[in-house]
């Protein structure tokens, strides 16, 4: 027998180690199919889809693009745009600092994903292929002729591992998949952007804010989305589009610069925020807004126990839930046990106090375990604020707390005289009772932010992260482990108070059953992890976007309903194979869970 | 090989040498039936290096650990400056002994600046509180902090890479840069666990000048090595442990000379073993070798050092 070690066959391609695209097309001409592909992509948009206003967003008007139309059209022009940067064409360079072609590959690919969907959704929706005008096919086309031709550009081949020439066929079959799996991999990798240029500082902040309102802008647009269509189109654009602003390094490059200008990032993203209510019409997504505040800052709250101090908290929402009931109770609500009627600063300090005793009382017993031990113990510590809260309704216990009933018609809260229960005018912009809500959150937010940043970079912060990294030698270091990790657990517990004390007055009603382990709404403490865990531990920003994703896409995804749990644990399982470090990575993080990769030799200030 | 083992003259401040900093006496330490530990008794003056040799299993690190805090000895007490250890290891590190590990456990994903600002943590006060607020005083102890690590990182001649992450720097850094972290804590006396495990001898070397260096600054050293070359060149004093119990101890020519040194490292020859004239024709000329200059000793450290190496990190740090 001799040794095999010719590479593979893959789909025609020639011997590996050279340089050619997946799909057997000169490189020269699949370069201009994706380019070209952008350009009719976006085209066809502005044809007729379908015949029908059935469908909604009304695809049926020609020369005016409506609902996914817009997306595809985003996505065709990112195509047709990176496309021409490829090319070498001047003034677009700026675009594809780290190479062009995998970044052309996601955007064609979202074009492919974006246009395929819509096509299919009106098929499946309205009955049938016929329902579909020219437009649509033209549209399904062009896209796949794009994504073809990107696929045809050259690939850096990894160099396949020789044959065991024993192998069995089913061995043989493993290896060859494998090999082909490293291809594709290739494919979609690509190289480290060079270096920004020292622009003056002033453009810089003009790019900081530019990148903070796109991301304004796509946030409002996600959470405006009417239908599931437009979400899930807007969901796939947005991801794959991202993918692709990233492999060609622009998203690096922004991160540099931001880390620049940090504090000025920081202000601007509340700026940003804080326009968020002046962009609807309604209180409708303001609503949606404040429930992802409150959500997110508690997440941001659980990153400081779990992120820094590396404490796995499986009962943080009881926190939330303390904070919530002490504020509720001292509102002033008749269902209250307490005749007590305190101003919004003593309720919060009622609040944030309250969680923060109740931090020390099952911090100073449970933070002498390590690891599991703590993890199964606040846990516990959880389900018995729950339960307890549930007694104590003057039949099982002293009537506290009002039982399953919880307490209700808690009062809306009033700041320095400012009604937050009632919609007000500000300059022709009518402002309701939830974006009250959202503006006092968002403070609530910054402090949170605020503490996270300074306590992170201290010399409490940096015992956190030794008593995570290793905490014997950070014992043998003389840090008081103890005392350290009960600080972390008592701070992280005085911010979800905090938050606590605002959600009690935003849903009127305090009960038991909002502070779940697991639900289906989040806040729960199950979600509360995913979304520091989804995010990026360790960061600012993390905790921020895996809040904001995993509040939307139950929420705008209606028809997942009883699939939601099981879609959520699935895109979980898949992030933590492909992407332990969560959405935005912390760079020591990342380090953490890529031991094998090669890691820069200097720490920036960002991985802080 | 001209280096100078005798007390060099030790910087002002330090305290006056000759007074026993810590003292340990009849220190045991059980693990369930096993004693690891048996009655040592060890004393370190200040402004001396002490070695602690043994071989393998022989409790060395074991007897660090119940010095620093991470065991508490079954019997006996071990006292700094005379005062009984406390069993926290933290409180012991405050007390003024720091260690190094035999196994390196640094903050691997930390800078090697950020190490050694960890190593300040004892020294300095500043809680959640004044890290919220940042007020003057605490940009002060930061700036102090920043500047007390940067002069220990040139100490130790890393000041170069106190931006690089600490698990991207060479094994000899590493072990370098575990000695600034430790010192970091203003000790009185230095623990050294194997500091010179898997070094080439170049940086044998130059960690021996390095802890030279260290005495001066007023700093007892007690170190455990299997290298002993490195241990006769640095020790004013060498104590050798052999399952558990001290076998002698004295200054290098002692413990070199010693007959139950040499057959606890190398094994007595059996009565009636067919190898036995071959094995006590390879003892003498060891214990030969022992006694001759140290440079003709070098095959056998290095020996010994390859045997030892492959074994680095089985012993418990905990």
């Amino acid at each position: 027998m001799t040794t095999q070690t010719t590479a593979p066959k893959n789909t025609g391609a020639p011997a590996a180690g050279d340089a050619s695209g997946l799909i057997g097309i000169p490189a020269h001409i699949g370069r201009a199919l994706a380019t070209g592909g952008g350009v009719l992509t976006v085209v066809s948009t502005f044809l007729a889809w379908t015949w029908t206003a059935e469908f909604p967003g009304d695809l049926t008007v020609y020369g005016y693009p409506g609902g996914l139309q817009v997306l595809v059209l985003v996505a065709g022009a990112l195509t047709a745009l990176i496309g021409l940067a490829s090319y070498g064409v001047k003034g677009l360079r700026w675009l594809v600092p780290a190479g062009a072609d995998a970044a052309l590959r996601f955007a064609a690919l979202a074009a492919f994903a974006t246009a395929w969907y819509t096509v299919i959704a009106i098929s499946t929706q309205l009955g049938g292929l016929v329902n579909l005008e020219p437009g649509g096919y033209i549209a399904a086309a062009v896209t796949l002729i794009a994504l073809l031709g990107s696929l045809a550009l050259p690939v850096e081949r990894p160099e396949p591992d020789p044959f065991d020439p024993d192998d069995t066929g089913w061995e043989r079959f493993k290896h060859t998949s494998a090999h082909n799996w490293q291809i594709v991999k290739a494919a979609f990798a690509s190289g480290s952007p060079r270096p920004v240029r020292a622009l003056p500082s002033y453009a810089e902040i003009l790019i900081i804010v530019a990148v903070l309102a796109a991301g304004l802008f796509v946030f409002t647009y996600g959470i405006g989305t009417e239908y599931d269509e437009l979400f899930v189109g807007f969901l796939i654009t947005a991801g794959f589009g991202f993918a692709a602003l990233n492999k060609s390094g622009l998203i690096a490059q922004a991160s540099e610069i931001t880390a620049r200008h940090q504090n000025i990032t920081v202000c601007g993203a509340f700026i940003a925020a804080a326009c968020f209510p002046f962009t609807q019409s309604d209180d409708q997504y303001a609503t949606i807004g404040v429930y992802i505040l409150i959500f997110a800052t508690v997440a941001l709250g659980l990153n400081i126990v779990v992120g820094l101090a590396g404490l796995l908290d499986l009962g943080y929402v009881a926190f939330l839930g303390v904070g919530a009931y002490a504020a509720s109770m001292v509102s002033g609500s008749p269902s209250s046990p307490f005749d007590l009627h305190l101003p919004f600063w003593g309720a919060v300090l009622v609040g944030a106090a309250a969680s923060l005793v109740f931090g020390v009382l099952i911090g100073a017993p449970t933070l002498r375990l390590r690891g599991d031990y703590l993890a199964i113990v606040t846990l516990g510590f959880g389900e018995i604020f729950r339960i307890t809260a549930n007694n104590l309704d003057g039949t099982s216990g002293p009537d506290i707390t009002n039982g399953s009933n919880g307490i209700s018609s808690i009062p809306d809260l009033k700041v320095l005289g400012f009604d937050l229960g009632i919609a007000h005018e500000f300059g022709g912009f009518t402002i309701g009772r939830f974006a009250n809500y959202f503006f006092l959150m968002l403070v609530i937010t910054a402090v949170v932010v605020l503490v996270f940043r300074r306590s992170g970079d201290s010399r409490i912060g940096r015992a956190w992260v030794a008593i995570r990294e290793d905490e014997t030698a950070a014992l043998a270091m003389g840090i008081n482990g103890f005392r350290v990790k009960l600080i972390a657990f008592a701070v992280g517990a005085s911010l979800a108070g905090l938050a606590g004390t605002v959600q009690a007055h935003v849903t009127y009603t305090v009960t038991p059953e909002q502070y779940l382990f697991a639900g289906t709404t989040p806040p729960n403490s199950a979600f509360l992890l995913a979304a520091v865990v989804l995010g990026g531990m360790g960061t600012i920003a993390g905790p921020l976007i895996g809040a904001s994703l995993l509040f939307l896409i139950p929420n705008k995804l209606q028809f997942l309903d009883d699939y939601q749990l099981f879609a959520f644990g699935l895109a979980l399982v898949l992030l933590m194979r492909f992407r332990p470090e969560g959405l935005i990575a912390n760079r020591r993080r990342k380090l953490e869970f890529h031991e094998e990769d090669e890691a820069p030799a200097v720490l920036s200030k960002t991985g802080a | 090989m001209t280096t100078d083992t005798t007390t060099k003259d030790t910087a002002p401040g330090a305290p006056a040498p000759g007074t026993t900093i810590l003292d340990a006496r009849g220190v045991t330490m059980r693990f369930g039936g096993l004693t690891a530990v048996n009655g040592v008794d060890l004393t370190v003056n200040s402004g001396e290096i002490v070695g602690l040799i043994g071989p393998n299993g022989a409790g060395k690190t074991t007897f660090f650990n119940c010095l620093t805090g991470l065991y508490i000895p079954t019997e006996g007490e071990v006292r700094y400056k005379d005062r009984v250890l406390p069993a926290k290891s933290f409180k012991v590190t405050a007390a003024g002994i720091a260690r190094t590990f035999q196994n390196i456990r640094l903050f691997a994903n930390m800078t090697v600046l950020e190490n050694v600002l960890v190593g300040r943590h004892t020294r300095t006060k500043e809680g959640f509180w004044s890290a919220v607020l940042r007020g003057p005083g605490f940009h002060r102890a930061e700036k102090a902090s920043r500047e007390r690590a940067l002069e220990l990182l040139e100490f130790v001649g890393l000041a170069a890479k106190a931006d690089h992450l600490a698990r991207n720097l060479p094994y000899g850094e590493q072990r370098k840069l575990e000695i600034a972290r430790a010192l970091a804590s203003e000790p009185g006396l230095l623990l050294l666990d194997e500091p010179t495990a898997g070094m080439n001898p170049q940086e044998t070397r130059a960690t021996e000048e390095l802890v030279f260096a260290i005495r001066d600054k007023g700093i007892a050293v007690l170190v455990i090595e299997h290298d002993m070359r490195f241990i006769f060149n640095l020790c004013d004093r060498v104590a050798v442990l052999v399952q558990g119990e001290k076998l002698v101890e004295g200054d290098s020519a002692t413990v070199q000379g010693d007959e139950r040194v040499v057959a606890a490292y190398l094994g007595e020859p059996l009565a009636d073993d067919p190898g036995a004239a071959e094995a006590a024709e390879v003892e003498a000329a060891e214990a030969a070798q022992a006694q001759a200059a140290e440079a003709t000793g070098a095959a056998e450290t290095a020996e010994a050092d390859t045997t030892t190496d492959t074994a680095a990190g089985k012993e418990n740090d905990r």
